[in-house]
């Protein structure tokens, strides 16, 4: 393993963000705060308790959740698509690193900011909703591979996109919309019974349900399924970005 | 020593088309060697492939004796590229992108080499400057050092003075000349023609995929270079005059002038013939024809280059 061009393909990464930390750390700060204001504490009043759990408590899971999944997939695909886009990747591709290494060092970094703005985000949450969290180790496991996978899955759109456009087609069209029907803001008990069973095909369930068992102890599927589900992700993530390399898809003519 | 060995090197990209057809070539160790070819010949892909850029659909490539694919760490540490493309990190300041190209390549921190690459290419007073605010010999320079930051042994130059002005690009040979001298092995591919013949030790003409020709550049210029003497005549002549039938003479200008062209690859010839040349100025005396001025000229490297090229078409 050659830790040095990890460590500063890792640092380059991390300075970048380091160097726009208004747009990546401050703005979904804000616009996540946003939603407890506005849901949690204005409307939430309003609205019953679901599962014995007050309204505000009940979305910070589900909207935590939102600003990882996007957060991870807009970095991690904006850090590889960035070389590629200005040709700086010739350096990355004529280095002698492993695949493994770049993806250690890309979707690392795009990782390790979607965990430091999970924990930035719960603790802004915190100052507007009551809240405990009964499984904080199941939490920060959630969390961590929730970041990890949708870091790779970013990274695997940044290969995809040959432009802009592209590489904000899956965050805007897809995971956005599965997440706001993933039980961010309702329990699926709450659904008619026929929607019950599509929404378990919406894959952004398992997610936020699992990460809010970790909160509360309770959650619209089992934990082992929101566990396996997660497991499945990465494994195929894993998988997608191995042949990726394999076959120099998008990157190697 | 062959620090670099090309065996039957071949690529066909997805679209079908055929940019290397079996290329064989050795380079060897301290040398600088041009590649010259027409645009889409060939030049950027071999380069690329040698690089890891782009995958080969055949053949393979040993530097410093490691295969560049299945020992692809010892080949690739060896070796640094200049693109042809002006890229960059362009919010990145000339000193942080410089190490992080040391860094990506595995080598620790030095301080010192950097101030040592970017002083020896006129960048030190640059060092905190952002790329988006150079000028593009600059860039060009910033990329030089990027490649050189790691201490690679060999250093391929993509078109290294393209779009550079004629003092930036004597400044780049004579940087060129300082890393041969340092034992660097340079591989250059160029438009350019004057920058081969300026620069290179041996010289590779690419053309469709093919390696039509590798050979020393003093041999290629002896070999397939001519000389021609002009002779301005004080009188014009209608014809060659039968005493001077034996030499290789044509009439120019009007009967102006006369041409005595000579082949240099001929023995004896490679720096012109005195003999030959002094039996034809006495040969002009005695036939009462005289010449008000002279002169010679070799054929460029240019004019080989265009020959060799249309040659093969």
């Amino acid at each position: 393993m050659n830790f040095r061009s990890v460590k500063t393909l890792y640092a380059a990464e991390m300075a970048r963000s380091l160097r726009t930390i208004l747009q990546s750390i401050v703005s979904p700060v804000i616009s996540t705060s946003l939603y407890f204001v506005v849901f949690g504490a204005a409307i939430g009043t309003r609205i019953s308790e679901v599962d014995g759990v007050s309204y505000g408590a009940f979305i910070v899971p589900g909207l935590i959740m939102l600003m990882l999944l996007t957060q991870s997939v807009s970095n991690a695909s904006f850090g590889i698509f960035f070389p590629r886009f200005t040709g700086t990747i010739y350096e990355i591709l004529s280095a002698p690193v492993s695949y493994f290494e770049v993806v250690l060092g890309y979707v690392g970094a795009a990782a390790t900011k979607s965990i430091v703005l999970g924990l930035i985000v719960l603790a802004t949450a915190r100052l507007f909703v009551p809240f405990e969290i009964a499984h904080p180790f199941m939490m920060l496991l959630f969390l961590v591979l929730t970041s990890l996978t949708f870091s790779l899955l970013g990274f695997i759109i940044g290969i995809w996109a040959d432009g802009f456009e592209k590489l904000q087609l899956v965050p805007l069209l897809v995971i956005t919309p599965l997440t706001f029907l993933g039980g961010t803001f309702y329990s699926i008990d709450m659904l008619p019974p026929a929607w019950q069973i599509v929404t378990l095909a919406n894959p952004v369930v398992y997610l936020v349900s699992g990460f809010r068992w970790s909160f509360y102890g309770m959650g619209d599927v089992s934990i082992w399924a929101s566990l396996g589900m997660i497991a499945l992700f990465l494994t195929i993530s894993l998988a997608v970005v191995n042949w990726i390399f394999r076959s120099g898809y998008g990157l190697k003519p | 020593m062959t620090v670099i060995r090309v065996e039957d090197l071949s690529k066909v990209y997805d679209s079908g088309f055929q940019a290397l057809k079996g290329i064989d070539l050795d380079i060897q160790r301290g040398e600088i060697f041009a590649l010259l070819g027409p645009n889409g010949a060939g030049k950027t892909t071999l380069i690329s492939v040698i690089c890891g850029l782009v995958n080969a659909s055949g053949g393979r490539v040993l530097v410093d004796g490691h295969d560049n694919v299945s020992d692809y760490r010892e080949a690739r540490s060896r070796i640094g590229l200049v693109p042809q493309e002006l890229t960059g990190e362009a919010f990145s300041t000339v000193w942080d992108t410089v190490s992080f190209s040391r860094g990506l390549f595995g080598k620790p921190a030095s301080p010192l080499h950097i101030e040592k690459t970017l002083r020896s290419l006129s960048l030190w007073e640059k060092r905190r400057n952002k790329l988006i605010t150079l000028s593009g010999g600059m860039k060009r320079r910033v990329l030089i050092a990027k490649a050189l930051a790691h201490e690679p042994q060999i250093l391929f130059l993509d078109e290294p003075t393209a779009g550079v002005d004629v003092e930036l690009r004597r400044d780049m040979w004579d940087v060129v000349r300082q890393l041969r001298e340092n034992g660097v092995t340079i591989i250059l591919t160029t438009h350019y023609i004057e920058e081969a013949e300026e620069m290179a030790d041996r010289i590779g003409v690419i053309r469709a995929g093919e390696l039509v020709l590798v050979e020393e550049k003093r041999e290629l210029m002896r070999k397939l270079g001519s000389k021609a003497l002009t002779l301005h005549l004080s009188e014009p002549l209608s014809g060659i005059p039968e005493a001077l039938a034996d030499h290789n003479l044509t009439i120019a200008d009007d009967g102006h002038a006369l041409v005595y062209t000579y082949d240099a690859s001929r023995p004896g010839e490679s720096e012109g013939d005195p003999a030959a040349i002094a039996e034809l100025l006495a040969d002009l005396q005695a036939a009462g024809i005289h010449f008000k001025d002279l002169h010679t000229r070799q054929s460029s490297l240019e004019e080989i280059f265009v020959s060799l090229v249309q040659e093969n078409a």
